[in-house]
């Protein structure tokens, strides 16, 4: 589904990803973890070209996202993204952000739209507020929201850069239950997250990232269970995050 | 000796020919703001395309207009502007076109300081609401008009209307072409009847009202928009 090659990137002297090499099949649920300045928030945004990049090839679903034959809107269109800070649209209603996409991208008609977005909106528990605007929910409801707004363009799969990072302790679980339930449905994702838990329950693979490589790839089980095969940098990036 | 105003001089026959100036004075103002509003925002987003030549364009557009006096260009219009038109249109020479080679020259003008007014505003939306528009696959037009534009706007709209204040002060200068603004027909009013300071002073009043309570009202809203 999704396949990243040996992708390099650097502002001017500044390198920020160095040989990248994964994929990520359909059905998989990958997280991306690693300290900040890892490289991993660009990493992902280069999957859907919002961070170009100098050398290597990205493939989704078999089209190139680099080569400029490529219609990149259209591309987009079909993977969902989900930000650190939400970016919802302060001035639309919870709806609008829900339909825009769906309107002016896929051509829906807006009562069509509407119904989606609503059902959409339902399933992530905030049915009751569609007529509000985003800044007067809070940090989960609108990442909640947030997610809504991507699954409405039936995404064949998902990014998630950082999705609780910005979030209140308390209000972390109710992003995440909504990121497992949409793993457990057999949606294709990848995400950077240093939640561990969430890593536990749904992942697949987890991917570790420092200084712009990817310094492991590896299947769950084998990361979380067989600690002592990891790289030192690993080691002394999960007991940092473990243990408290 | 204290100076004495002829108030005999606010009559109803004269306060209709003021009217008649004023009604002009405000159609150069809306239609240069307008026109600045859409031909600035258009210059805007040049100015931060990445395509080079069209910065570029933006760029020096920009310079010159702010970097010559307003009313020299004022004049320039009114010395060209009618003849080109006339040739180019067929027009007699006879017919007057003041009006609209003012209108064209302020709107030219206006859209030049809108611009930059306008790039700040789009500058001032955070970055992460590009990504979230292009991610959701919308082309750059898309993302200007519905997402980011709308959201710039409302942060400019005080310092818009400032800059539409000034802009109607700035019409008085339509003067050097000879058109019946509000202030030139004061200023005829004033030469006719020999009581140029007295109109002159009036005229100073009416502006100064006019874009006292415009700039309060301004600033209310700015007050009601930022709570």
């Amino acid at each position: 589904m999704i396949e990243i090659n040996n992708v390099s990137k650097h502002y001017g002297a500044f390198q920020v990803l160095t040989d990248c090499t994964t994929q990520v099949a359909k059905g998989e649920v990958v997280v991306v973890c690693g300290p900040s300045g890892s490289g991993k928030s660009t990493l992902i945004k280069t999957i859907n070209g919002l961070e170009p990049i100098q050398k290597g090839d990205i493939l989704v679903n078999g089209t190139a996202v680099c080569s400029p034959k490529t219609n990149l809107s259209r591309l987009r269109s079909k993977v969902g993204m989900v930000f650190q800070h939400f970016e919802l649209f302060p001035h639309l209603t919870i709806t609008q952000n829900l339909t825009l996409g769906q309107i002016k991208v896929l051509g829906r008609g807006k009562d069509e739209a509407t119904e989606k977005g609503l059902k959409l909106l339902d399933r992530v528990g905030l049915k009751t507020q569609a007529d509000k605007y985003p800044g007067q929910l809070s940090g989960g409801q609108q990442q909640r929201v947030a997610i809504a707004r991507a699954l409405s363009m039936d995404p064949i799969a998902m990014l998630f850069d950082e999705p609780t990072s910005a979030l209140d302790p308390e209000m972390i679980n109710e992003v995440l239950d909504v990121m497992v339930e949409l793993a457990r449905e057999g949606m294709t994702m990848m995400c950077v997250t240093h939640e561990m838990g969430f890593a536990k329950k749904v992942a697949h693979r987890v991917i570790f990232m420092d200084q712009g490589r990817i310094l492991e790839d590896t299947p769950k089980d084998e990361f979380f269970g067989n600690v002592e095969q990891r790289t030192d940098r690993a080691k002394q990036f999960l007991s940092r995050i473990l243990h408290h | 000796m204290a100076y004495e105003f002829d108030f005999s001089l606010i009559n109803a026959a004269n306060l209709k020919v003021l009217g008649e100036g004023m009604v002009v004075s405000l159609e150069i103002t809306l239609t240069g703001a307008i026109v600045g509003i859409v031909w600035g925002s258009i210059l805007a987003m040049m100015r931060l395309s990445s395509i080079r030549s069209l910065s570029w364009f933006s760029e020096g557009y920009v310079t010159v207009c702010r970097s010559i006096p307003l009313v020299m260009v004022l004049l320039w219009f009114f010395l060209i502007v009618p003849q080109l038109l006339q040739n180019v249109l067929g027009l007699s020479a006879a017919s007057d076109l003041r009006m609209t080679s003012s209108l064209i020259a302020f709107s030219l003008f206006e859209a030049a300081y809108c611009s930059e007014i306008i790039r700040a505003g789009i500058q001032g939306v955070p970055r992460g609401q590009l990504f979230a528009a292009q991610a959701l696959g919308m082309h750059y037009g898309q993302v200007m008009l519905l997402v980011i534009l709308p959201q710039a706007f409302r942060n400019m709209v005080p310092l818009l209307l400032m800059q539409g204040i000034i802009l109607f002060q700035d019409t008085s200068l339509v003067y050097v072409s000879a058109l019946a603004d509000f202030f030139g027909r004061a200023y005829d009013i004033g030469e006719r009847d020999g009581r140029t300071v007295d109109m002159l002073l009036f005229a100073g009043v009416v502006y100064f009202v006019i874009c006292f309570f415009a700039s309060q009202l301004v600033r209310r809203l700015h007050k009601k928009a930022s709570t």
